[in-house]
Formats: structure tokens, C-alpha cells, sequence
């Protein structure tokens, strides 16, 4: 594809996503969350003009009609990450709560005090805090692997953390600060020969490269809806049924149990024993809109253009006087994540600037503060690229970006 | 391109050229104002002797907001008495609301610059981190 060829491909992209027609933002934050494609928020619509009741309750021909749709949606996400069954798949509010579900339940069944639970160092802090918590509860220990500065975790790094001792590891597949991914095939595989459960935040990989949990030998795969074009309030928690049936519930009240009496309950089977209360089935269904959305754009075409843009926003930031991407001098290990600092310049204040010509990126420490502080800095702006980006987007923020220094007063 | 009014000349003057930040080793009053979202933090040392401000500085690390506001702020309660430096910063607060007069806004000189501060709010936290932190300074009636 020429780069002719590729501009067009991108303005036909776009036309899908009202955002753009009516929002002047170059938007370059979408680890943070995706724009929303045009039948992903019908599909949502439908459901209240056309399906809505309360699923897996009713009686009545309209309530079985959400039901189905609910439960057709858990199928469409079953299929698109490739588990082997659509009760291994829990709708949950997004990653965080995934994530959350899983270390508590987890803990419940499988921690005692001098246990061993290992998170990487650059574990977004959803990913870091349930197992912190995990560990407080339990009398468990908490450990970390490092990485190196270019995001890399080398075998030995990974072999260091683990011991006899080791319960569960728990890892996020593209880092959300360096956009470096994990092999998490590799690390399942080795802690699955040892008996240890493989819990991987698959926030910042499902919307941009194929995932399948049963290739990847996971035992369990947190990630948000929203980050892959579906609304906000709707995530998935794939869990391996065997586990699955041994964790006590996460939530109780409606819809979880089979039976309840003054003094205890019989819990529902996997997985509504994991979905108290009334389910996000609009959420739900929107989701699986997202994914029939991706699967018909094609994660080819989603690679391709974000591989291309991601390079092309490496190679002409790094030409920035003043500008350090942080993580790998490859661009190609960035996966459309380009975090960087500014001599001199405060990331709140790139932000800031940047806002003023419409520009939208993200300043801060990302939710990962331990590994900023690995990394030596307490913040950074960070760029992260959708295949429905552009080159003439990423030349406007370049552009932006190049008089920032010289506005903060050091006259370039 | 509104916003960019901000980072003028005052502002990154104040910011990269600060006057008053340094040690003050004769300080009486110190206080750390933190902003944790974004990782503004600065210590506040004031040398305040007989109701007054004698001296003052501030040290630490933020964005060119903060760090410019609180070096602005100095400059007006430096020989100040605490009343008058917490008139100050009740006007510097209120401006940021929308809610200052201007003739008040006009007491507070360099500093005014921060007006439009309130158009971006994530960034009103920022301007306030110093102002916010001599009024807790002040608070217990010293």
C-alpha cells in the first residue's frame, strides 16, 4: 500500500466514527479509551428500543429476547478470544474489575501466608493493587520481575521471581506506559509445568492483536470493552472453568444462586455465580457489535496501519529537539504506545499545550508509578496511536510538539 | 488557542527564572503542599517574625503552573502581614472561581495572569498548590 493509498484507507475509516465528524480533536489517546464506531452505538440503542428487559429473569417473550442477546453476546466474545466455552466468559464492568475478581477469588482458594504472588514491574496498577491486596489478606508475598529500561523481561529476569513458593503470576500482555508485549505464551506455558496459575491484563493487547487463550495457555484474561470500541461499563474476565467452578463468588445478591434459604445459598453454575445483579446487557451487546466491527475491519488492517503509524510518530518525535521516547529504540515494540518526556518541560504543561491546538494525549504516571519510578521519572506524556489515526494527525502533533520548548521560554 | 495565553511571558518567566526559589535557612514556618494526582510538590518556607512575612521562598518540583504561581505569590506576601497575605490569597482563589471583582484581581499583579485558569480545569489544582498551602499554614492562628 502506496501512502496515497494509505490516507484514503484512513479517511474511509473514520467516516465510521461520528466522533470525528463532530469533534475538532486530533485524538491520540486512545489507550485510554477508543472512539466508538457508528454501529457500535446503535447496536447499544437497539437494545433499549427494541430488546430491553431484564435478561435471565422474566417470563415473557420480550425478557427471553435480552436474554438472548446477553448470552449471544458471551458467545461472540468466546469466539473472538478463542475459549472453549462460552461459560469461561464473565461480562464485568471493565479490566479493573476483572482483575479484581480474580485476585480475590483466587486468593480465597489458593493463598496461604508465605505463598508467592509475582506481578511485573510494569503492571498497570490494576494489575498490582487487587494482588497487594491479595497478599495483605493472605499473608502472602508480593514479588516483582524487572524489566530492563527498553521494557524488556529477559528469561533469567522471569526465572529470578519464581520459586517453589510461587501460586500465581500475574501480567499484562502490552505494557499501557511502554507498549512493549510480554511473551505471555512462553511464561503461561513455564508456569503451568509448575503448577502455577497465569493471570494476564489483556487491556492494552485485545483491541489491537489477535489474543486467543487457549494458543496462549492462560488461565485467565481481563480486558475493557471500552478500549476496543465498545462503550464504557462493559469488560470481559476469561477464566478457566476449572478454576472458575472452584472460586467462591465475587459479588452476592439476584441472579447468582440456584437456591437460598435464612441461612445460606446454593450458588448458580460459571458463569452467573460470577454476575450478581442486573447485567450491563446493552453493554454487552454493543461488545460483541465492537467485535463483529474489528473481525470484518480485520486485525491484518488494524496491524498494519498501527504498525506503520506507530513508526512514522516514532521517527519524527525522535527528530524533536529536546524529546525521549521512553522503552525501546525500536519502534516496532511500541504497539502504538509512545511515551516520551520533554527537557525542561513539565508533561502537564505539553498536555496543556498541546490541548491548545486540539491536540488530546495523556500526562502523568498512567496509573504504573512503580515502574515510572524504576525508570527514573515521576511523570511523562504518553501518545497512544488507533488504526483509524492518521499521518497528517500524528504531522500536527509533531508540529505542536516541535514549539513547545521554544514557548516555555528557551528560546529555540 | 485560547489556553496558550497562558504560558506567556510572565508565566514562563516566573517559571524558569525564578526568584524565589532556594533554601531559606532561617525559615521558621515550613509546609509541604502536595498535589498527588500529578505529582506537584512543593515545600513553602516562610521567615515570619512580629505578624509579618519577612522572607519567603519555596523548593521542589511541578509543572511551570505551579511552580509559576507559587513564585508569583511570593513575590506580593513577602513584607505582608499574615492578614493581608490571607486577603491576598483569598482574592488569588476567588479569582480562579470567576468570582474575584477586578479590582481585586488587580491587587494581586503578576498573578492576575493566572486568571483564565479556570477554562482548564484540570490545571486549576496546579495554580492553587501554593496559595492553598499558605492558607494551611496559616490556618491553626499562628
Amino acid at each position: 500500500m502506496n501512502k496515497e493509498q494509505f490516507r484514503q484507507q484512513g479517511i474511509e475509516i473514520r467516516k465510521d466514527f461520528p466522533l470525528f465528524n463532530s469533534a475538532d480533536v486530533v485524538y491520540l489517546d486512545n489507550a485510554a479509551t477508543s472512539q466508538k464506531p457508528e454501529c457500535v452505538i446503535q447496536a447499544e440503542r437497539d437494545f433499549y428500543e427494541k430488546s430491553n428487559a431484564n435478561p435471565l429473569r422474566g417470563l415473557y417473550a420480550l425478557a427471553e429476547k435480552a436474554t438472548k442477546e446477553y448470552e449471544d453476546a458471551r458467545k461472540t466474545v468466546a469466539d473472538f478470544i478463542g475459549a472453549a466455552d462460552s461459560s469461561e466468559i464473565i461480562f464485568t464492568r471493565n479490566a479493573t474489575e476483572g482483575l479484581n475478581l480474580a485476585a480475590y477469588c483466587l486468593s480465597q482458594i489458593m493463598l496461604k501466608e508465605d505463598d508467592e504472588i509475582v506481578v511485573s514491574i510494569m503492571e498497570h496498577h490494576s494489575n498490582l493493587l487487587p494482588w497487594q491486596q491479595a497478599a495483605r489478606r493472605t499473608g502472602a508475598v508480593l514479588k516483582f520481575i524487572e524489566c530492563s529500561k527498553d521494557g524488556v523481561i529477559t528469561d533469567e529476569a522471569f526465572e529470578n521471581a519464581i520459586t517453589d513458593k510461587t501460586k500465581i503470576v500475574a501480567m499484562t500482555q502490552i505494557s499501557n506506559v511502554l507498549g512493549s508485549k510480554n511473551d505471555i505464551k512462553k511464561y503461561a506455558s513455564y508456569c503451568h509445568d509448575r503448577g502455577i496459575v497465569f493471570v494476564a491484563d489483556g487491556a492494552q493487547s485485545v483491541p489491537h492483536i489477535p489474543v486467543n487463550v487457549q494458543e496462549l495457555g492462560v488461565d485467565f484474561l481481563s480486558f475493557s470493552g471500552h478500549k476496543m470500541f465498545a462503550p464504557m461499563g462493559i469488560g470481559v474476565l476469561y477464566g478457566r472453568k476449572s478454576l472458575l467452578e472452584q472460586m467462591p463468588p465475587f459479588l452476592y445478591g439476584g441472579e447468582m444462586i440456584e437456591s437460598v434459604t435464612r441461612e445460606s445459598a446454593v450458588y448458580a453454575e460459571v458463569p452467573h455465580k460470577f454476575e450478581a445483579g442486573t447485567v450491563n446487557a446493552s453493554g454487552a451487546v454493543a461488545l460483541a457489535e465492537a467485535i463483529r466491527y474489528i473481525n470484518k475491519t480485520g486485525f491484518d488492517v488494524i496491524q498494519e496501519r498501527e504498525d506503520y503509524l506507530t513508526k512514522y510518530a516514532f521517527e519524527k518525535m525522535t527528530a524533536v529537539n529536546g524529546v525521549h521516547i521512553i522503552g525501546s529504540p525500536d519502534a516496532s515494540s511500541h504497539h502504538g504506545i509512545l511515551s516520551f518526556t520533554l527537557d525542561g518541560v513539565h508533561p502537564h504543561d505539553v498536555a496543556s499545550i498541546l490541548d491548545a491546538d486540539n491536540i488530546g494525549v495523556r500526562a502523568g504516571h498512567h496509573c504504573a508509578q512503580p515502574l515510572l519510578a524504576y525508570l527514573g521519572i515521576s511523570s511523562s506524556t504518553r501518545v497512544s496511536l488507533a488504526f483509524y489515526n492518521t499521518c497528517e494527525e500524528i504531522d500536527t502533533f509533531v508540529d505542536s510538539l516541535s514549539q513547545i520548548r521554544r514557548q516555555m521560554g528557551y528560546g529555540e | 488557542m485560547e489556553n496558550k495565553t497562558f504560558y506567556n511571558e510572565v508565566l514562563t518567566d516566573h517559571n524558569l527564572h525564578p526568584g524565589h526559589k532556594h533554601a531559606l535557612d532561617d525559615a521558621n514556618m515550613i509546609l509541604e503542599g502536595v498535589n498527588p494526582s500529578c505529582g506537584d510538590d512543593i515545600f513553602l518556607n516562610l521567615k515570619f517574625e512580629d505578624g509579618v512575612i519577612k522572607d519567603g521562598s519555596f523548593q521542589g518540583d511541578g509543572c511551570a503552573i505551579s511552580q509559576a504561581s507559587a513564585d508569583m505569590m511570593l513575590d506580593l506576601i513577602v513584607g505582608k502581614t499574615k492578614e493581608e497575605a490571607l486577603q491576598l490569597a483569598d482574592i488569588f482563589l476567588r479569582m480562579i472561581k470567576g468570582e474575584a471583582s477586578d479590582d481585586e484581581i488587580d491587587q494581586l499583579e503578576e498573578a492576575s495572569v493566572l486568571k483564565d485558569i479556570s477554562h482548564m480545569p484540570a490545571r486549576v489544582k496546579c495554580a492553587v498548590l501554593g496559595w492553598r498551602t499558605l492558607n494551611e499554614m496559616f490556618k491553626d492562628g499562628k
